[in-house]
């Protein structure tokens, strides 16, 4: 099944899903409102068409305007792949449901997002940080992080990475 | 403390009949208490922490705790230019580099749509297929090491050694190659090193026999492995366990074949699975010689890539390497390979200046180790150590 195809299946099964289809990249992304994506993904592993038995990735990103949660899905049986996209301004606390209790897998990869992003995952069995400290402070992976003084007396060579634009130059 | 009972047990019970007598008391079972396992363990590979709640000598939970070797290396490479981050690749799974390497540089060829010759495709199948082998020597070894086996380890430790010593000609690094770069790689092969590839491959005919005779299918060996931590096909794709963890489950299943890239379609060589043949399918054993019978593979296909440059001409292997990288294409991908440890994705996000915007590495061990809480309960404490080495995971990349 191509992207397109699985983008008007989901739409007519979720309408108040806010679903958009992002044609812009090399392979399309279906967007999706954060409070649905536990639902999607429930039909799209459960549904014998879809079948999407194998979560390959779950990963964090921040853009310019917001926080988003990405998932790469691919289905052993029918050789397909899609990809999931959910995000929320960088406003307000960006807060997605588990997928945790549909691919297990997503248990870590999630809370190394938690992590990393400081995104929250709702109903997810062991929300902890997984490879800091769960004393550590801030969320390293955002653009506007800035490394604590010190940890437990240890002093830490802070790196300054505002300084290193990001690829402003050219 | 639990009471203290008196049972009578007959003279001349079979230890089947005391059990059977024991298990009518439930209080029998003693305290549960938490055994620190790492992070200094010698048999984790690396530093992992393991929480082991046991009773007795069953594990009732484990928890493994990461993180030791965090360095954050998703960050570090938002500050490197799109070049710069094939040298820090190297330094995730620090057995295989090459493998790693061919992963990243492969995800930006195809998001930035460069085209690179086939000379170039054939050497980096050839260094990652001898680099894979290297790993899964190590792999091996170490897990003969971990069960009590100390010999096969020097022996597969050897034959390593050799590799090293031609990637040491190839390239100046031993461990970590730095070789290859988006579009091409830092330079051609030197004079003769196919030639060294030859008889290193003449010279490691009837080795892994050896390794057979000498660990495989050693009673002790089988005895400790089989039908020891099972992990079904279902729960592999659940928990996104891949690569010969997978195909130790009985699932075909090899990106270099279901999704082939580098032009792995055209080498002539077998998914070897597990059948299940000392035990049940899935269990230690059955993940452990995957990882022979693929050296047996990786062979094949380095003779048959060997075979291939000497007849082809020669010509620029830094020829597609862009000029320049300040200015790229914006965008997103999710790249995947067949990496010794499983499936190695990238997920690269551009937004078309000369660093890369974000860059997730979804790292096989990773998700490998995260079964473990699963699966553990019921083990014996000395078969977790079964258990970690037969998942061959590598801290280096677990905690990235």
């Amino acid at each position: 099944m191509t992207i397109p195809e699985i983008f008007n299946i989901l739409q007519e099964k979720f309408p108040e899903a806010e679903l958009v289809l992002e044609e812009n990249n090399p392979d399309p992304i279906i967007r999706a409102k954060c409070e649905a994506i536990a639902d999607i993904s429930l039909l799209l592993r459960d549904d014998p068409d879809f079948s999407f038995d194998s979560l390959m990735c779950l990963s964090g990103v921040e853009t310019v305007e917001e926080f988003q949660t990405v998932y790469h899905l691919y289905s052993m049986l029918h050789n397909h792949k899609v990809t999931l996209r959910a995000g929320g301004t960088k406003e307000e606390e960006l807060i997605v449901p588990t997928v945790s209790h549909i691919w297990p897998t997503a248990d870590w990869h999630e809370r190394e997002s938690f992590d990393l992003f400081g995104i929250k995952y709702t109903d997810h069995p062991d929300p902890r940080r997984i490879l800091l400290p769960d004393d550590w402070v801030g969320y390293p992976l955002r653009k506007d992080y800035e490394p604590q003084k010190t940890w437990h007396k240890i002093p830490l060579t802070a790196i300054d990475y505002k300084e290193e634009d990001n690829g402003d130059e050219s | 403390m639990s009471e203290i009972r008196e049972i009578d047990i007959p003279v001349g019970a079979t230890p089947q009949k005391i059990s059977q007598m024991l298990e009518n008391f439930e209080d029998v079972h003693g305290e549960r208490m938490v055994v620190q396992m790492g992070p200094q363990h010698p048999a984790t590979h690396g530093v992992l922490r393991v929480e082991l709640e046991t009773d007795g000598e069953m594990i009732m939970k484990a928890t493994p705790h990461i993180g030791y070797l965090h360095r954050c290396f998703e960050k570090t490479c938002e500050s490197m230019t799109w070049q710069q981050v094939v040298a820090y690749t190297d330094r995730l799974d620090y057995c295989s580099s090459a493998n790693n390497n061919l992963g990243y540089v492969l995800a930006c060829e195809k998001m930035f749509g460069i085209e690179v010759s086939e000379r170039v495709q054939t050497i980096r199948v050839l260094v990652s297929e001898l680099n894979r082998l290297a790993s899964h020597f190590i792999a091996i070894g170490t897990y003969g090491l971990d069960i009590g086996a100390w010999t096969p380890f020097l022996y597969l430790i050897q034959e390593r050694e050799h590799i090293l010593d031609l990637f040491d000609r190839l390239c100046g690094g031993r461990l970590l190659l730095n070789y290859m770069r988006i579009g091409g790689l830092t330079h051609d092969l030197p004079d003769n090193w196919l030639k060294e590839v030859h008889e290193y491959l003449s010279y490691m005919e009837g080795k892994l026999d050896e390794v057979n005779s000498l660990l495989s299918y050693n009673k002790i060996f089988v005895e400790r492995l089989a039908n020891v931590a099972i992990i079904s096909e279902d729960m592999c794709i659940k928990y996104g366990l891949t690569g010969p963890n997978l195909r130790g489950a009985g699932k075909k299943w090899d990106l270099r074949k279901n999704e082939p890239y580098c032009g792995y379609e055209t080498y002539d060589f077998d998914i070897p699975v597990g059948d299940g043949e000392v035990g049940t399918i899935g269990d230690c054993w059955d993940r452990y010689i995957v990882r022979v019978k693929e050296c047996e593979q990786s062979m094949r296909i380095i003779k048959q890539a060997t075979e291939r440059l000497e007849k082809m001409p020669g010509d620029d292997v830094l020829a597609a390497i862009p000029k320049s990288m300040t200015k790229v294409a914006p965008g997103e991908i999710y790249f995947r390979t067949e990496h010794p440890k499983g499936e190695l994705g990238f997920y690269i996000v551009s937004n078309g200046k000369k660093f890369p915007w974000r860059l997730k590495c979804r790292a096989p061990s990773f998700s490998s180790l995260s079964v473990m809480s699963a699966v553990s309960p019921g083990l014996l404490i000395a078969d977790m150590v079964a258990l970690i080495g037969s998942i061959d995971i590598v801290l280096g990349e677990v905690d990235r």
